[in-house]
C-alpha cells in the first residue's frame, strides 16, 4: 500500500473515532507528536513531585501529611504509566529521562514556580490540578489508545487531588486572618501561571491545528482556558477570595467571563528556562539520578549474577 | 509505674518510632534512585505514619487529658519523644536508608507479630493491621540489602559501611525501659529478649545471602527511650512542627 493510501486510511479511522493502537500504521509525525507530548506529560508528573514534595516534611497535621504523601505518590505512578504509554511508540524510558535531565525535553512550566507557603499546597491542588484535569479529561478521548487509557486512570486520581486542594483552601479561608491572607496570597501567585498552563493562545500555537485534525487534541487551548475560568470564578467566590484580575467580569452576551491579558513575556521566559525554579528543579532531578546511579548498577549486577546462577 | 502510665508511654514509643522513621523515608520522595523506589518508599512511609496515628490516638485516650494525635506529634519537644535513636538518624545515602530500615523492620515485624496476641485489644488490633504492612517493609529492605551486598563492589562497600555505622544503634531496641518491663510482666507486650532472638536470626539469614558481615557487638547507644536523643531529632522536629508552632491552636 502506498504511504498516501495508508495515511488516508489512518485519517478515516481517526475520523471514525476508532483508537489507533501501537501496531497500527501511523504517520511518522503523529508518532513524533505523541512521543513529545506523552513524554512531556510524564516529565511534568515527575518534576511536579518536587514543589509539593517540598511541603511533605512540614505538613501541618498527620492527616495532611498522609494526604500529601499519597498525592505525590500518585504523581510518581502517573509518571510511570505515561512513560509506559510512550514506550509503546518505540522510545525507551531511559532515553526519555535522559532528554529531561539534559534539558532537551520540556515539562509543564507551572512547576518552575516556588511553593513558599502551606497555602500553595491548596492552590496547586485547586488551580494547577484543576487546570490539568481540563486537559486530561479531553485526553481520555484522544485518538491514541494507550495514551487515552492511561488518562482514564489518571483522571480518577486527579479529581481527588483537586478536591483535597480545594479543601485546604476552604479551611484556610475560614480560618484566622493570617490563614485567610495566606490563601489569598497563594491565589494571587498561582492564578496567572495556572492560566498559562493551557499553552499559547490559539493564534500562536504551533502544534494545535494538526493535533486537532489527528484528534490528539480535541479542544483548543483558548476554549479549555475559558472553560476553566468560567468554572473557577464561583469557586473563588465561595472561598471569599479575590481572583487577581480587575478585568474579570461576567458577559451576558457570550455567557462567559471576560478577563484580562496573560503576561506572555513571562510565559515565554519561563519556557526558555528563566522561571524562578527552572534550574533548581532540573538540578534536583539530576542529583537524584546521579546519586542513584550506583543503586541502579547494583540492582542490575545482582540480577545478572542471579540469572547466571539459575542458569548454571 | 502504674499500668496506665506504662501503656501511655508504650503507645507513644510505638507511635514515635513509626512516625519518625516514616518522616525520614518521606524525605526521599521525589529524590529516590528510580521512580519505582519513590513509590515504594512513599508506600512504606504512608504505612508507618498510619500506624503512628493509631498509636498516638490511643496514647491520647489512655492519658485521658484530651490530647489528639496531632497534639502529641506536633506539640512535644524532642525531650518528650520516646523513639529509639535508630529511626531518627539522618537519611544518609541509599545504602544507609536501606540498612537502617532493614535493622528496624526485622525488629518491628517480630514485635508486631507478638503483639497480635496482646491482651490489650487496641494494641492487638493495631498489630493485626501493621503486621501485614511490616512484612512488606522487611521484604523490601531485605531485597535491597541483598542486592547491595551481592551487587557491585561499590554497593557492597556502601552497605557494609552503613551496617557498621548503624550497628551501635541496635542495642537500644532490646533494652526494656520501665514501661516495657511493667507491661511485659503483665503479659500485655512481649519480652524484648524473645524479640531479639528472632531479630538476630533474621539478620543472620539476610546478611549471609547479602554476603555482608555482621558487625561485632560493642558499645551501644541508648537514651531515646527516655527522651535523650541524638543531634538529628531536634532539627527534624523543628521542620515538622513549624506551622503548628508558628500559628498555635488553629485548624489546618
Amino acid at each position: 500500500m502506498s504511504a498516501n493510501k495508508e495515511e488516508t486510511l489512518f485519517q478515516q479511522k481517526v475520523d471514525a473515532e476508532q483508537k489507533i493502537e501501537p501496531k497500527d500504521w501511523m504517520p511518522d509525525a503523529y508518532r513524533r507528536t505523541l512521543v513529545r507530548q506523552i513524554s512531556q506529560h510524564a516529565h511534568s508528573e515527575v518534576v511536579g513531585m518536587l514543589p509539593e514534595g517540598n511541603w511533605i516534611t512540614r505538613a501541618p497535621s498527620l492527616r495532611r501529611k498522609t494526604v500529601l504523601l499519597a498525592k505525590v505518590q500518585d504523581e510518581a505512578g502517573h509518571g510511570l504509566y505515561l512513560y509506559s504509554a510512550a514506550e509503546t511508540l518505540g522510545v525507551g524510558r531511559d532515553e526519555l529521562v535522559d532528554q529531561l535531565l539534559t534539558g532537551k525535553a520540556k515539562y509543564s512550566s507551572i512547576f518552575n514556580y516556588p511553593t513558599i507557603t502551606w497555602a500553595d499546597m491548596g492552590a496547586i491542588g485547586w488551580l494547577v490540578d484543576g487546570a490539568a484535569i481540563m486537559n486530561q479529561v479531553m485526553l481520555c478521548r484522544t485518538s491514541y489508545g494507550p495514551y487515552a487509557r492511561a488518562m482514564v486512570r489518571i483522571c480518577k486520581e486527579e479529581s481527588f487531588h483537586q478536591r483535597q486542594g480545594y479543601e485546604i483552601m476552604l479551611v484556610l479561608s475560614r480560618g484566622t486572618p493570617e490563614q485567610k491572607a495566606m490563601a489569598q496570597d497563594a491565589l494571587d501567585r498561582w492564578w496567572w501561571p495556572s492560566l498559562m498552563m493551557f499553552g499559547p493562545s490559539d493564534k500562536d500555537s504551533t502544534h494545535s491545528a494538526q493535533s486537532m485534525k489527528w484528534k490528539i487534541k480535541r479542544q483548543s487551548n483558548d476554549e479549555l482556558r475559558q472553560t476553566f475560568i468560567d468554572r473557577t470564578v464561583s469557586q473563588a467566590e465561595f472561598l471569599g477570595l479575590k481572583i487577581p484580575d480587575d478585568k474579570l467580569k461576567w458577559n451576558e452576551e457570550t455567557q462567559h467571563y471576560d478577563w484580562g491579558e496573560i503576561d506572555w513575556t513571562e510565559f515565554f521566559d519561563v519556557i526558555k528556562g528563566n522561571g524562578p525554579c527552572n534550574r533548581e528543579r532540573l538540578a534536583a532531578k539530576q542529583k537524584a539520578h546521579a546519586d542513584g546511579a550506583w543503586v541502579r548498577e547494583a540492582a542490575m549486577a545482582y540480577a545478572e549474577k542471579k540469572a547466571k546462577r539459575q542458569a548454571a | 509505674m502504674k499500668n496506665e502510665e506504662a501503656l501511655f508511654r508504650y503507645a507513644v514509643r510505638m507511635g514515635d518510632n513509626s512516625l519518625v522513621l516514616g518522616h525520614r523515608l518521606s524525605e526521599w520522595c521525589g529524590h529516590g534512585p528510580q521512580l519505582e523506589e519513590d513509590i515504594a518508599q512513599t508506600n512504606i512511609a504512608l504505612d508507618l505514619i498510619g500506624q503512628a496515628r493509631n498509636y498516638l490516638t490511643y496514647a491520647g485516650e489512655v492519658e485521658g487529658k484530651g490530647r489528639s494525635e496531632d497534639d502529641l506529634a506536633y506539640l512535644r519537644t524532642d525531650r518528650e519523644y520516646l523513639n529509639v535513636h535508630l529511626v531518627e538518624l539522618h537519611k544518609g545515602d541509599y545504602a544507609y536508608t536501606i540498612a537502617r530500615s532493614f535493622l528496624f523492620d526485622a525488629f518491628h515485624l517480630a514485635l508486631q507479630q507478638a503483639l497480635t496476641t496482646s491482651t490489650d485489644e487496641r494494641l492487638k488490633g493495631i498489630a493485626e493491621k501493621a503486621v501485614k504492612e511490616v512484612a512488606y517493609h522487611l521484604r523490601h529492605s531485605s531485597e535491597w540489602l541483598i542486592r547491595f551486598g551481592d551487587g557491585t563492589d561499590e554497593s557492597h562497600e556502601r552497605a557494609q559501611n552503613a551496617l557498621d555505622d548503624l550497628w551501635r544503634y541496635t542495642g537500644e531496641l532490646f533494652v526494656p525501659d520501665e514501661a516495657e518491663e511493667v507491661l511485659a510482666k503483665a503479659g500485655v507486650v512481649p519480652h524484648l529478649k524473645d524479640i531479639q532472638a528472632e531479630w538476630s536470626a533474621t539478620v543472620d539469614r539476610v546478611l549471609k545471602e547479602a554476603t555482608l558481615k555482621r558487625p561485632a557487638d560493642g558499645w551501644m547507644a541508648s537514651g531515646g527511650k527516655k527522651g535523650v536523643h541524638t543531634e538529628h531529632l531536634g532539627p527534624m522536629l523543628a521542620e515538622m512542627q513549624t506551622l503548628q508552632r508558628t500559628y498555635p491552636g488553629v485548624e489546618w
